[in-house]
C-alpha cells in the first residue's frame, strides 16, 4: 500500500544541508494502523507530510499504491491525495472563514458530490459537532477544531488516514472518542492509519509502531492492537502488501 | 518605567525587517500621486518665474498701447512729444494677408507684421542666417517664420508680394519673445517695415488689423505711476494700456489654471493613493495581530505599540514620498517639451525646493492619515488575541473608538484641506470633496451591495469552484470593498480623463469634416466677387456660397442711445457687445449651422416702412439684454438702420463657415457696403495652388484659405493636445497599479494559505484557478463597471458644464478601459493561484 524507500529530507540552513530524514525505509500494508512516535524535532511531521505527498524528499521515494509520488507533479498529487488520502494536521489547519460544515464539505465538493452537505452534517455528528454546523473556526474550542478537521480527513472517505498528533490537543475522554474514531475508520472500511503521537497508550493502540530518533528510524515492531493478526516489520514483503502492490 | 522613545525606535526598525519591502510597496501607492503634485507645482513655479523674468521681453517694451481703430493724430502726436522726451515707442501692425512668393509663385494666408524701427526694446530676435533683424528697415525686407518658406517653396532671396507691395526675404526668424511656439502653426508671420505698409494697399477703412504701440521707460521708472496722469489722456483716444505688471497677471492667471486643472488630477492620484495605503496597511496589520498579542504578552503598552508601528509607516511613507518627489522632478525637466509649445516664454527649469517640500510634506501627511486608521486596531490588540484570534471583537472595538472616530475626522478634513488648497474657490474646493466623498460613497455602497447580494443568489446547484469563489465576496475579512474602490476609483479617474479627452476632440473632427467646400476666399470687396465668382467657374470649380459682410455698431435700441439703453437694462457702458464690431449679414434663409430657438423667420410679419426683422444669435441677446420684438438700431458705417428683433437662433461656432450674431432681413442691408466670404469646391490640391495663385494676382487684398491646410494645422495641434491628455491617462493607469497590489494584499496571504489546504484536501490546480478567477472576475466587473458609471456621470459633467459642449458618450474606449481593469483585477487574482502552486503544501503549513 504505502511503501518509503530510503526517504532523506535536508534543509538548507546557512552553508551546511542539515539532514532532517536520513534514510528512512519501511512498508505499509493495506489496512494497517500504524504509529509513529519520537522525541519533538526528531522528524515525525516532516515525514508524515512526505509520506502524503505534501513535500518533496531531497532523496528517495514514497510509493503509494505502487505510484510514485515523487515523480508526479503538485496537480497530480493533488488529484491523488482528494481521492485516496485524508490528512490531520498537528495545527488543525481549518479555513478560518468557512464554517465548520463548509469546511468539512471542502474535500466533497472538489470531487464534485452532490450530496456534500448531508455527508458533512453526519460526519460532524458523528464527531459529536451537530450543533455546531454554522460556526466559523475561531468559535471553537482547540478540541472541537480538533474534530471538525478529523470529519473532514474522513470525508472523502480517505484509503489512507495520516494524523499529526490528533489526541495532543485533547483531554482524556475526548481523545479516546477520537481514538475510537480512528479505530472506526481502521476496522469497518479497512483504511490504512498512520498516525503521529507522544500519546504512549494512542501508539500501544497501534499495531505498529516506528520509532525516530534524529531522523532515523531507530525501533519498527509490532504494538499491542491486533499483535498477531497484522504483518510486523519483518514481514514487509508478506502476503498483504503484495496484494496491494 | 517605560521604555525611552529611542529603544522603541530600535524596536520598530527590528521588527520591521520581514515587513519593510511590503510597507514600501503599500506606500509607493502615493508616489505618483506626490510626483504630480512636486511636477505640476514645479512646472508652475518655474513658468511664473519666467514670465517674471522675461515680462518686459514679452511685451517688447515697459507699456503697450492697443489702438481698435488705429492710432488717431491726435495719439501719434502724443507719442512723437513722448519720444522727444525720451520715452521712445514703436508700432505695430498686425493684419492677415495672402502672401506670394516668386520665383516658386506659391501663396499662403500669413499674418503681417508691420513694424517700425526699435522693435522690440527688450528681447533678441534670433534669425537664420543670424543678425538680421536689424537690417530689416533698411530696405523693402521682409522677415519670415520657417514654416512660411516652408510652405512656398522659398527661400532667403527669393521675393514675396504681400497685397501690392513686393519684398525681399531676408531671414527665417528662429525664435521671437512674447509668442507661444504654437501661433506660427496656427498663423505663420510675416515681418515688414511699417514704413512699405501703405505700399501694400491692405490697410483701407474696415480692413481687420490690430494696431499696437510699446513704450520704453527709462531704467528703474515705476511704470504705473509714470503712467497714472497720462491715462486720461490715452484713453480719450480710444486706446488701451497694459502695463508689464497687468500683462505678467494676465498670463500668470492663465497658467495658474492649468496648473489648478492638473494639480486636481495629481491630488486626485494622490488620495488613491491614501487609499491603497490604507488597504496595504490594513493587511499589514492583519498579519501584525499575533506579533502585537505577543509584545502586549511581554509588557508592551498599548501606546508603545501604536509607536512602534506609526514609526515604520511613517518612515516607508516617507520613502515612498521622497521617491514620488524624485520622479516628479523628472517630469518637471519634460513636461516644458510637452507643453512648451503652448507657452508665450522660454521656460527655464530649476528646482523649486517648496514646491518639493510641499508634495513630500502633503505625502507624508496623506500617508501617515490613511495608514493611522488601520494601525489604530493595534492599540486594542489584547494578550488574549495570543491564545485565540478573534477578529470579531476586534472588529467590535473599533467602532466604538473615539481615537478611530477622530482619525476619520482627519481624513474628511485632510480631503477637504487639500482640496481647497488646491481648488481656485473654497467653493470648487468644496465641491471637489464632495464630488470625492460621492464617488467613494457610491463605490462603497455598491461593493456592500455586492457582497449582499452574493450572500442571496448562491445557488448550491452551482458547480463548487464557482460558488466558492463567489462567496469569498462575503465571507469574513472579504476584500470586497477595498478592491471595489481601489479599481472603481482608478477607472473612474482614468475613464473621465479619456471620455472628456474624446468628446473635446471630436468635435474637431466633426467640425472638419462638415464643412462643404474647402477653398473660402475673405475679404473680397463689391466689385470684385463677380469677378472671383467668374475666375472659379472658368477654372472648373463650384462656387459653393457667397455670403456678404456688413459691419456695424450697435446704436440703442427702443428708441434709447446706446448710453440709455446700457442704463435701462443695468450694464455697463462699456461692455463689449454695446461697442464691439459687429460683422453681420443679411439672407432671407436661415442655414444648416443654425437652429431657431424662438420667434419666427423672417417674412411672417407685417412690419412698418423702414423698419426691418433681425435675427440674434442666444448669447449676444443674452449680453444684450434683448427680448423678442425689441426695436434695435445699428449704425451702418453712418446709416442708422431700426430692426425689429423676430428671432433668436443658436448657431454651431464649430465649422469654417462664416457664422453671425446678427443676420438681417436683405431688404434693410440692400446698398450698404459689403465685404463677401466666397467658398469653393476645389477638386485637387495643385488646382487650389493655382486658383489661389490667380486670385492674388488679380486681387491683391483678396486672401484665401486652403481648408485642407488648416485641418492639418488643427490636426497638429489636436495631436499635441492629445498626447499631454494620453500621459495624463497613463499615469493615472500606472497609478492604480501598487493600489490595486495593495488593496488584494490584504486577503492574498488568506487566500494563498487557503488554496494550499485546498490542494493538500485534493484541489487541482484548474480548482483553485477558477475559484480565484471567480472571485477577482467579480470583483473587476463591478469595480471597473460601477467606476465608469461614475466616469461617464464626471465626464458629463465636465464636458457640459466646464467645457460647455455637448457631452456623447465614446463607449469603445471606455469599455476598453473597464476591461483593462478587469483584466488586471484577475490578473492578481491568477497571480495568487500561480504562488499556490510553486509553494509545497508543508512550507506553508508549518508558517501556523
Ligand atoms: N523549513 C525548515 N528549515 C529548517 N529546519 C526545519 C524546517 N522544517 C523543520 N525543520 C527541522 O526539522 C526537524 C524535524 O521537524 P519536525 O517538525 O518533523 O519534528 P517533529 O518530530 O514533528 O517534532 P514535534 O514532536 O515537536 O512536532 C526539526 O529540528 C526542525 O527544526
Ligand atoms: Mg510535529
Amino acid at each position: 500500500m504505502l511503501v518509503a524507500r530510503t526517504l532523506t529530507k535536508e534543509y538548507r540552513s546557512g552553508t551546511a544541508p542539515l539532514a532532517v530524514l536520513r534514510d528512512v525505509s519501511f512498508d505499509i500494508p493495506e489496512g494497517a494502523f500504524v504509529a509513529i512516535v519520537g522525541p519533538s524535532g526528531s522528524g515525525k511531521t516532516t515525514l508524515l507530510g512526505l509520506l502524503a505527498g505534501l513535500d518533496q524528499p531531497t532523496r528517495g521515494a514514497v510509493l503509494l499504491d505502487g505510484e510514485d509520488l515523487t515523480r508526479l507533479d503538485e496537480d497530480a498529487r493533488a488529484r491523488l491525495r482528494g481521492e485516496k488520502v485524508g490528512f490531520i494536521f498537528q495545527s488543525f489547519q481549518l479555513i478560518p472563514t468557512l464554517t465548520a460544515q463548509e469546511n468539512v464539505q471542502v474535500p466533497l465538493e472538489l470531487q464534485g458530490r452532490g450530496d456534500a452537505g448531508e455527508k458533512a452534517r453526519d460526519l460532524l455528528t458523528r464527531v459529536g459537532l451537530g450543533d455546531r454546523l454554522d460556526h466559523f473556526p475561531s468559535q471553537l474550542s482547540g478540541g472541537e477544531q480538533q474534530r471538525v478537521a478529523i470529519a473532514r480527513a474522513f470525508a472523502n472517505e480517505p484509503r489512507i488516514l495520516f494524523a499529526d498528533e490528533p489526541t495532543g490537543n485533547l483531554d482524556g475522554t475526548t481523545g479516546a472518542k477520537i481514538v475510537a474514531l480512528l479505530d472506526q475508520l481502521n476496522q469497518e472500511s479497512g483504511a490504512t492509519v498512520v498516525i503521529v503521537t507522544h500519546d504512549l497508550g494512542l501508539a500501544e493502540h497501534a499495531q505498529r509502531v516506528i520509532r525516530l530518533r534524529d531522523g532515523v528510524v531507530i525501533e519498527d515492531r509490532p504494538g499491542r492492537g491486533g499483535a498477531g493478526t497484522h504483518p510486523g516489520a519483518d514481514d514487509a514483503s508478506g502476503p498483504a502488501a503484495g496484494a496491494s502492490a | 518605567m517605560r521604555a525611552p522613545l529611542s529603544t522603541l525606535f530600535r524596536l520598530a526598525w527590528r521588527e520591521s525587517r520581514t515587513a519593510r519591502r511590503r510597507l514600501l510597496l503599500y506606500m509607493s501607492s502615493i508616489s505618483l500621486g506626490v510626483a504630480a503634485l512636486v511636477a505640476i507645482d514645479s512646472f508652475a513655479a518655474n513658468v511664473q518665474r519666467s514670465i517674471k523674468e522675461q515680462s518686459r521681453t514679452l511685451m517688447g517694451g515697459d507699456l503697450n498701447l492697443r489702438a481698435r481703430q488705429g492710432f488717431s493724430a491726435a495719439a501719434d502726436s502724443l507719442l512723437d512729444s513722448l519720444a522727444t522726451a525720451g520715452f521712445p515707442s514703436a508700432k505695430v501692425t498686425s493684419f492677415a494677408s495672402m502672401a506670394s512668393a516668386q520665383p516658386s509663385g506659391n501663396t499662403r494666408l500669413t499674418q503681417v507684421r508691420a513694424v517700425t524701427p526699435g522693435f522690440p526694446f527688450y528681447g533678441e530676435v534670433l534669425t537664420e542666417p543670424a543678425g538680421r533683424w536689424a537690417q530689416l528697415h533698411r530696405g523693402r525686407y521682409v522677415l519670415v517664420d520657417p514654416s512660411v518658406l516652408i510652405g512656398l517653396d522659398a527661400q532667403v532671396g527669393d521675393s514675396l508680394q504681400i497685397g501690392y507691395a513686393r519684398f525681399e526675404i531676408l531671414a527665417a526668424i528662429t525664435n521671437i519673445p512674447g509668442d507661444p511656439g504654437i501661433a506660427s502653426t496656427i498663423g505663420p508671420r510675416v515681418f515688414i517695415p511699417a514704413q512699405y505698409l501703405a505700399e501694400t494697399g491692405l490697410i483701407a477703412a474696415g480692413a481687420r488689423a490690430e494696431y499696437e504701440a510699446v513704450l520704453k521707460l527709462p531704467e528703474g521708472t515705476r511704470t504705473p505711476i509714470w503712467v497714472a496722469p497720462l491715462r486720461p489722456r490715452i484713453e480719450k483716444e480710444n486706446i488701451r494700456i497694459r502695463t508689464v505688471e497687468e500683462r505678467e497677471i494676465d498670463l500668470t492667471d492663465a497658467i495658474q489654471q492649468l496648473a489648478r486643472f492638473l494639480s486636481v488630477v495629481g491630488l486626485i492620484a494622490l488620495l488613491l493613493g491614501g487609499i491603497g495605503v490604507a488597504s496595504g496597511v490594513n493587511a499589514f496589520v492583519q498579519r501584525k495581530i499575533d506579533t502585537v498579542a505577543v509584545l502586549r504578552c511581554l509588557g508592551a503598552s498599548s501606546a508603545q505599540v501604536l509607536t512602534i508601528y506609526l514609526v515604520q509607516a511613517a518612515a516607508m511613507g516617507f520613502l515612498g514620498a521622497a521617491a514620488g518627489a524624485v520622479l516628479g522632478i523628472g517630469i518637471q525637466f519634460g513636461l516644458p517639451k510637452m507643453l512648451g509649445d503652448f507657452l508665450p516664454v522660454d521656460v527655464q527649469v530649476s528646482l523649486v525646493p517648496s514646491a518639493i517640500l510641499l508634495g513630500l510634506g502633503i505625502g507624508v501627511w496623506v500617508a501617515v492619515v490613511f495608514a493611522l486608521r488601520p494601525l489604530l486596531v493595534l492599540r486594542r490588540v489584547s494578550p488574549l488575541q495570543a491564545i485565540r484570534r478573534d477578529d470579531a471583537a476586534l472588529a467590535e472595538s473599533r467602532r466604538k473608538d473615539s481615537a478611530t472616530q477622530i482619525t476619520n475626522l482627519a481624513l474628511v478634513a485632510s480631503v477637504i484641506g487639500l482640496a481647497i488648497n488646491r481648488a481656485e474657490t473654497v467653493s470648487q474646493g468644496l465641491l471637489f470633496a464632495v464630488g470625492v466623498f460621492v464617488s467613494i460613497g457610491t463605490l462603497w455602497l455598491a461593493a456592500a451591495g455586492l457582497a449582499r447580494l452574493t450572500r442571496r443568489i448562491v445557488s448550491p446547484t452551482w458547480p463548487y469552484v464557482l460558488r466558492q469563489g463567489i462567496a469569498n465576496l462575503h465571507r469574513p475579512a472579504a476584500q470586497t470593498q477595498s478592491v471595489v474602490l481601489a479599481l472603481g476609483f482608478g477607472s473612474f479617474l482614468v475613464t473621465t480623463i479619456v471620455l472628456v479627452q474624446t468628446n473635446l476632440l471630436a468635435q474637431f473632427e466633426f467640425t472638419a469634416a462638415q464643412s462643404r467646400g474647402n477653398l473660402v476666399f475673405f475679404d473680397v470687396q463689391d466689385d470684385q466677387r463677380s469677378g472671383l465668382a467668374a475666375l472659379v467657374s472658368e477654372s472648373g470649380h463650384e462656387v459653393v456660397s457667397e455670403t456678404p459682410i456688413v459691419t456695424m455698431r450697435f446704436a440703442g435700441g427702443n428708441g434709447l442711445t446706446t448710453e440709455e439703453w446700457a442704463e435701462r437694462v443695468g450694464m455697463p457702458a462699456r461692455n463689449w457687445a454695446l461697442r464691439r464690431e459687429y460683422r453681420s449679414t443679411y439672407r432671407d434663409s436661415i442655414v444648416p449651422t443654425e437652429t431657431l430657438l424662438s420667434g419666427e423667420w423672417f417674412g411672417e410679419r407685417q412690419l412698418p416702412a423702414g423698419v426691418y426683422e433681425v435675427s440674434l444669435e442666444r448669447d449676444i441677446t443674452d449680453e444684450l439684454k434683448a427680448t423678442l420684438g425689441d426695436t434695435l438700431q445699428w449704425d451702418v458705417q453712418g446709416v442708422t438702420i431700426r430692426t425689429v428683433v423676430t428671432s433668436t437662433r443658436e448657431v454651431d461656432w464649430g465649422r469654417f463657415e462664416p457664422n453671425f450674431f446678427a443676420v438681417f432681413q436683405t431688404e434693410s442691408l440692400r446698398g450698404a457696403p459689403a465685404q463677401f466670404v466666397t467658398i469653393a469646391a476645389v477638386s485637387s490640391d495643385t488646382a487650389v495652388a493655382r486658383l489661389q495663385r490667380e486670385a492674388v494676382r488679380r486681387y491683391p487684398n483678396v486672401s484665401s484659405i486652403d481648408l485642407s491646410l488648416v485641418r492639418g494645422t488643427i490636426n497638429q495641434i489636436v495631436s499635441k493636445v492629445t498626447l499631454t491628455v494620453r500621459f495624463l491617462a497613463l499615469f493615472s493607469l500606472a497609478m492604480g497599479i501598487p493600489v490595486l497590489f495593495s488593496a488584494v494584499a490584504a486577503t492574498r496571504r488568506d487566500r494563498l494559505r487557503e488554496g494550499v489546504l485546498l490542494k493538500t484536501l485534493g484541489a487541482t490546480r484548474a480548482q483553485i484557478g477558477r475559484i480565484l478567477l471567480a472571485e477577482y472576475a467579480v470583483l473587476g466587473l463591478l469595480g471597473s463597471l460601477s467606476g465608469m458609471l461614475l466616469a461617464v456621470g464626471g465626464a458629463w459633467g465636465l464636458v457640459t458644464f466646464v467645457f460647455q459642449s455637448t457631452f456623447s458618450f465614446a463607449a469603445l474606449p471606455a469599455l476598453g478601459i473597464a476591461a483593462a481593469m478587469m483584466a488586471l483585477a484577475v490578473s492578481i487574482g491568477l497571480l495568487t493561484g500561480r504562488d499556490v502552486f510553486r509553494e509545497t503544501p508543508m512550507a506553508v503549513l508549518r508558517e501556523g
